[in-house]
């Protein structure tokens, strides 16, 4: 089980409260009428594999249900950090 | 539209017995045992879902149920039966006795000037209350929250997973607790926290 820490909530809880959300930090391409079809593809359907560290976003549903992102590695499952949505992960520049 | 232009649902019927609590057909009655546990419905309570921005909400709350505003995660104010839980950092949870949930709605209505919502949720969710030496035993068969008092001391609101079903709660005491539990969990949550009393009794 992992345990995360809701930014919200201010308080680690069990991986049970959670719903996994996805990658994060996905641009919309701000205008979608003149971008390619190629791009407007990879906006809506390619997304990372990494293996190792991973920005994603994480949904406290059984608790406030809200959205938030979360900075985990793919092979150990450590979570390294939790941050609000529109944020950039700590020590990024 | 003015800012005053509302329609509330009274949901008290005026006939008695047309709105039954969730819990109507589960199985009651004590379980004997050593320190029994009491597992009892407080049906008779409005629910109100306050959503919007604290700013918006803090002064009118204050005014209308005359209780401070917990605007700090995980936190509650109470009096007597009036009650308002923090859920979430643009929800909160007001509940007060069955018969003053349309004037108390009324009242927040004309209070909050600005973009809120306040849902009248009682007939979606039920109390039940948890009381006794072993209370907080039966939680920690139920839930993965830890429910010792240095973690959850008395007036803490949650929301997390108890069984399968979500349910928000808050220590109203050292061996007391309140679950808010949703309509359509009722008789699973009641049949579980039955079933988790058995080794120790129920008062139900």
């Amino acid at each position: 089980m992992l345990k995360i820490h809701c930014p919200y909530c201010q308080e680690t809880r069990e991986e049970e409260e959670f719903h996994y959300s996805g990658q994060a930090h996905i641009a919309r391409p701000t205008d979608p009428e003149s971008c390619s079809d190629e791009d407007w593809g990879n906006y809506l359907y390619f997304r990372k594999n990494p293996r190792g560290r991973h920005m994603e976003m994480w949904v406290h549903a059984a608790g406030c249900r809200k959205f938030f992102n979360v900075v985990r590695d793919t092979v150990t499952y450590e979570v390294e950090q939790t941050y609000l949505i529109g944020h950039v992960p700590a020590g990024s520049t | 539209m003015s800012n005053n232009s509302y329609a509330i649902m009274e949901q008290q019927p005026s006939i008695k017995g047309l709105a039954n609590t969730p819990l109507v057909n589960v199985v009651r009655g004590a379980i004997p045992g050593p320190n029994a546990v009491g597992i009892e419905e407080h049906d008779d309570v409005g629910h109100l879902v306050l959503r919007g921005d604290a700013t918006l909400l803090a002064s009118a709350v204050t005014e209308v149920l005359d209780l401070a505003f917990p605007d700090q995660p995980l936190s509650s104010c109470s009096r007597d039966k009036t009650c308002i839980r923090w859920i979430s950092p643009d929800e909160w949870l007001v509940t007060v006795p069955g018969t003053e949930t349309s004037s108390v709605e009324s009242s927040l209505r004309d209070a909050i000037v600005g973009h809120v919502a306040i849902v009248n949720v009682s007939g979606g969710q039920t109390i039940v209350h948890l009381t006794g030496k072993h209370a907080s035993d039966v939680l920690m068969k139920s839930t993965s929250y830890d429910v010792h008092e240095l973690n959850f001391p008395t007036g803490k609101v949650i929301t997390t997973t108890l069984a399968q079903a979500q349910v928000i709660i808050r220590r109203l005491d050292t061996d007391q607790f309140e679950l808010v539990i949703r309509r359509s969990f009722a008789d699973y949550i009641w049949s579980w926290l039955r079933d988790a009393a058995t080794e120790f009794g129920v008062n139900g």
